[in-house]
């Protein structure tokens, strides 16, 4: 047993991390599917997309080959509409909600779609967007991820000066460095932060932590505004004995990995175990077995009917060869020499369910052992509790407090994306980010109207 | 088994089914390959005066990803040389002897082009032949085509020297470039033409190239005005067949049907409007003979269907079906109804009535999913609702009758009815 990387070639890792869902080859080939698409009024897509992209102007376009106009549609609703085109859960978003499903069709391919026209635009840097003259507003803005990034464009849409403090040394958040390698590439993540920045009016300046290297005061007193979208970052311990054994790691630090360094620079091990069935745990195990484990078993503590992810991912995971344990939590890891060799978990039963009609998990008193060599924990993210904290700002477990304007405790403090919901998808950031910019906007005077689908 | 064989003026073929004048019907190789297939007739591409091709001379028109909706053409007559052709004519008739040839032809202004021509034509054995008063392109610049279908003096005239040597059966091909084809129609009937064809293209320009700024097709950088065919223009020409078929003079000779058939379901609307056999282009050209036969066989299964023994059986069957706009029930009233059950809440319905029609619809917001409802007082059965309606028979109209009684225009006017009472 053991734990290593350059377990494939160069060829097995690129087909292992290819593109899951390919784009249409050709513009025949989105027409056949955009000309599906029945041009809903009020369409229900439109209303299950989290940034209310005008779903069936967009397709329109595309069917009548004005590429530009879609993009503008799609970019002016999401400027984030490319990555969310790779990495949104559509199955229960936009496509989730197209009316084919009621015909028992299959739904529009709106992602695929989307993504067709916002490939476009983004590898020919259309220019779609042209700011307003500078009103002479500074906002500071803490966080690159969807959430930062989409208020950092809306604001310098309508001519505010942006700065954005990013600890990590790349823009895009989890996006670059916490999606699986199948969605998206890192190459596309920079090539989007690229296409957002070139609107002008936004600088980011990267390595800076708040709380280390600036704090929330000098933040304030330097710009007339501050938005907080610094996500939420630390994983979730288990709180069982064993956890500090060689060969358990955070699933975020293990994707993160993935990301930041090349495929074969990542270790795993033989046989692997992943705690959590959440879309992280889904990733981690897919992924690892994508690295090149021999064997990855999940660990969920209750069954599929409360699972977090959706059926999609799970599918995904069986696809990929991934066991699954239901009805197990892990009790104790065990290891030799320091590392681990064992995953000790208890079996459980649903009791009754709770005021919510969830049905937690209870002990059912047997143990069942697995004989693995690495422990991947995917039980959840914490947010940022002691900065948070430390600020002074209103929160709940750590999820910052914010009012209908996206307004902190603290005046003239705004935050959105995960750092306020406790961990959603990229395009609730999204939207987040165009909430705060309004927020914003409203606080600081610009009377415009901010963010509608039209020209 | 119905039996689906036709007999036009004396014409028999196995089948109803001719392919018109034009490419497919240009050679010998064509034919035999039609007959091979089997078309139970040809109608010979146009013979006449020697012309010269040029390219492109096709164009078309998609919709929504459906190819050759419409189509459209600069070509003009054969341009294979006359004694080629005549020869060809003879070898087909005698491989296969059972189908209908008949021979489009096109003369000079002249009378003795005319009697020449048709002395050729007879010659070969062939059994028909058909006058070409429709080519909407190049030939009317010499005065022939569709500008002699368009004076239905000239029309007249030619036809009368036709039939002063005619020995065959002579069909008359109108032109649809009219603002009706009855008048050319009766001149044709009156001068003594056994039967009546329609309808040749309509002229069009079916588009611009938006990078090149050329109409379509392009020769060397420029266009012409072309000839419209294919599915987009079968409902005029169903129009035209039907006022053929109405009129008193005309549908006393056999009609034979053209423009837009694709399959035996449009072939049998013709019929029902009058047309005794169909001829058919665009959609071989698109599809290849090979279509023939299950226009053969769908006719056949919706004749026993339907109890029709013989093609006669419902030959302009749908004639009376078609009467003047003020003799139409005033009192006869529907509305729409939605099914609940089958609604997709897509709101196509909803808007084209909220914006273009009668706000008849009702709307209850809902997420995703709105619910829409019909506004029985307001709705004023226009249809439009329905032919909107994405999913089949999800909106019914259900007939509310605003009287027991019929009445017309005539007689409501008469009685002094009030107006808007609906
Ligand atoms: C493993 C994993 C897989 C996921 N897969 C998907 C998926 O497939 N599809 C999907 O839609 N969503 C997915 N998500 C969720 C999605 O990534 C997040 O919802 C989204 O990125 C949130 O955006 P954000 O801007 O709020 O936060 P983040 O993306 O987390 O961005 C926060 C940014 O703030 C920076 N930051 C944090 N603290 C500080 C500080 N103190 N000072 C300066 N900068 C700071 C961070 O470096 C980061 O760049 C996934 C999440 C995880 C963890
Ligand atoms: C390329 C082309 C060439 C044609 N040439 C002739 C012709 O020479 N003589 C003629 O009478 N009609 C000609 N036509 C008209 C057809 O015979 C027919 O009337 C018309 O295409 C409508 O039928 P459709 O819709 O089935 O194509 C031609 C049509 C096309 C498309
Ligand atoms: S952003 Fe995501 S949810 Fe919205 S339409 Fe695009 S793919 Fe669907
Ligand atoms: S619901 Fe489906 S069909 Fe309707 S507009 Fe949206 S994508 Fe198109
Ligand atoms: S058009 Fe048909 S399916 Fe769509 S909302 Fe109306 S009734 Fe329902």
């Amino acid at each position: 047993m053991s734990i290593t990387n350059f377990r494939l070639t160069t060829d097995e890792y690129d087909a292992n991390f290819a593109d899951i869902h390919p784009p249409f080859e050709n513009l025949a080939a989105a027409l056949v599917e955009a000309n599906r698409c029945l041009f809903c009024y009020d369409a229900p897509c439109i209303k299950s997309c989290p940034t209310s992209i005008d779903v069936p102007k967009f397709i329109k376009q595309i069917t009548t080959e004005n590429i530009k106009g879609s993009a503008h549609t799609i970019f002016s609703s999401n400027i984030m509409g490319g990555g969310c085109s790779r990495v949104c859960p559509v199955e229960k978003l936009c496509e989730g909600a197209c009316v084919y499903n009621l015909l028992e069709e299959k739904p529009i391919e709106i992602a695929r779609l989307q993504r067709y026209s916002t490939d476009i635009a983004i590898s020919h840097k259309w220019p779609l967007f042209k700011r307003k003259p500078s009103t002479g507003k500074r906002v500071a803005i803490v966080g690159a991820g969807p959430a930062g990034l989409s208020c950092a464009h809306v604001l310098s849409r309508e001519g505010v000066d942006v700065t954005v403090y990013e600890k990590e040394s790349k823009g895009g958040g989890l996006m670059t460095y916490g999606i699986a390698a199948y969605k998206v590439t890192p190459a596309f993540c920079e090539e989007e932060v690229d296409y957002i920045l070139s609107i002008g009016g936004i600088e980011i300046k990267y390595n800076q932590t708040l709380g280390e290297n600036i704090s929330l005061a000098e933040l304030q007193s330097n710009y007339d505004a501050v938005y907080l979208g610094i996500g939420v970052g630390l994983a979730r311990q288990l709180n069982i004995p064993g956890e500090e054994l060689e060969g358990v790691v955070d699933a975020i630090s293990f994707i993160y990995d993935i990301r930041s360094k090349g495929f074969n620079q990542v270790k795993v091990g033989d046989r692997v175990a992943v705690i959590g069935m959440g879309m992280t745990a889904i990733d981690a195990a897919t992924q690892a077995k994508r690295l090149g484990a021999k064997e990855v078993t999940m660990v969920y503590r209750r069954t599929e009917a409360e699972m977090p992810c959706t059926t999609v991912e799970l599918d995904l995971a069986k696809l990929d060869g991934c066991k699954i344990i239901w009805l197990a939590a892990p009790k104790e890891i065990t290891g030799e020499n320091d590392h681990v060799s064992q995953l000790h978990c208890s079996t459980m039963v649903l009791g009754e369910p709770d005021a919510s009609g969830r049905r937690s998990p209870i002990d059912a008193g047997e143990t069942i052992v697995l004989n693995v060599d690495m422990v991947i924990k995917a039980a959840g993210q914490m947010p940022f509790e002691a900065l948070v904290t430390s600020n002074n700002i209103d929160h709940q477990y750590g999820k910052m407090w914010v009012d209908a304007n996206s307004g902190t405790s603290i005046p003239g403090v705004f935050a959105g994306g995960d750092c306020v919901n406790g961990g959603k998808e990229v395009v609730d950031a999204v939207q987040a980010g165009k909430d705060g910019a309004k927020g914003i906007l409203n606080y600081l005077n610009v009377n415009q109207p901010v963010i509608t689908n039209q020209y | 088994m119905a039996d689906i064989s036709s007999n036009f003026l004396g014409i028999k073929s196995p089948n109803p089914f001719w392919l018109a004048s034009a490419p497919p019907t240009d050679k010998k190789l064509n034919v035999l390959r039609a007959f091979e297939a089997g078309w139970g007739g040809v109608v010979w591409k146009t013979l006449g005066t020697q012309v010269k091709n040029v390219s492109s001379r096709y164009s078309a028109v998609d919709y929504h990803g459906s190819r050759v909706m419409g189509f459209n053409n600069i070509e003009l007559i054969s341009d294979r040389p006359l004694d080629i052709n005549l020869r060809e004519i003879k070898e087909v008739l005698k491989e296969f002897p059972d189908r209908a040839l008949v021979i489009s032809l096109m003369a000079d202004n002249s009378r003795e082009s005319w009697h020449e021509l048709t002395k050729k034509m007879q010659d070969t054995g062939a059994h028909g032949l058909e006058l070409n008063f429709g080519c909407p392109h190049g030939m009317t610049e010499r005065g022939m085509g569709a500008a002699v279908g368009q004076d239905p003096e000239i029309a007249r005239m030619v036809v009368e020297w036709v039939m002063e040597i005619a020995e065959i059966p002579v069909i008359t091909k109108l032109t649809p470039n009219v603002h009706s084809v009855v008048p050319t129609g009766l001149a044709s009937v009156q001068a003594g033409t056994n039967a009546l064809s329609l309808i040749n293209t309509i002229q069009s320009v079916t588009g611009i190239d938006l990078d090149t700024f050329v109409p379509n097709p392009n020769v060397a950088g420029k266009s012409a005005f072309g000839g419209y065919c294919g599915p987009a223009v079968k409902p005029i020409a169903l129009k035209m067949l039907a006022t053929i078929a109405q009129n008193e003079t005309t549908r006393r000779v056999p009609i034979s049907g053209i423009g837009g058939i694709s399959t035996w379901k449009d072939a049998v609307e013709f019929m029902l409007l009058g047309a005794s056999n169909v001829q058919v282009c665009t959609a071989a050209m698109k599809h290849g003979f090979r279509i023939v036969e299950d226009m053969c066989e769908g006719l056949n299964y919706w004749m026993e269907d339907k109890g029709f023994k013989t093609l006669d059986d419902f030959i302009g069957k749908s004639v009376p079906a078609l009467t003047n706009w003020e003799d139409l029930d005033i009192n006869y009233h529907i509305v729409a109804n939605i099914n609940q059950d089958k609604c997709i809440h897509c709101g196509l319905c909803y808007i084209a009535c909220e914006d273009t029609s009668h706000q008849s619809i009702a709307l209850d917001y809902g997420k995703p999913y709105n619910k829409y409802t019909i506004k029985e007082e307001e709705c004023v059965g226009c249809n439009l609702c329905k032919l909107v309606c994405p999913v089949d028979r999800c909106i019914t109209m259900v007939e509310q009758r605003k009287g027991d009684e019929y009445l017309n225009w005539k007689d409501f006017q008469r009685l002094g009815l009030p107006l808007n009472d609906h």
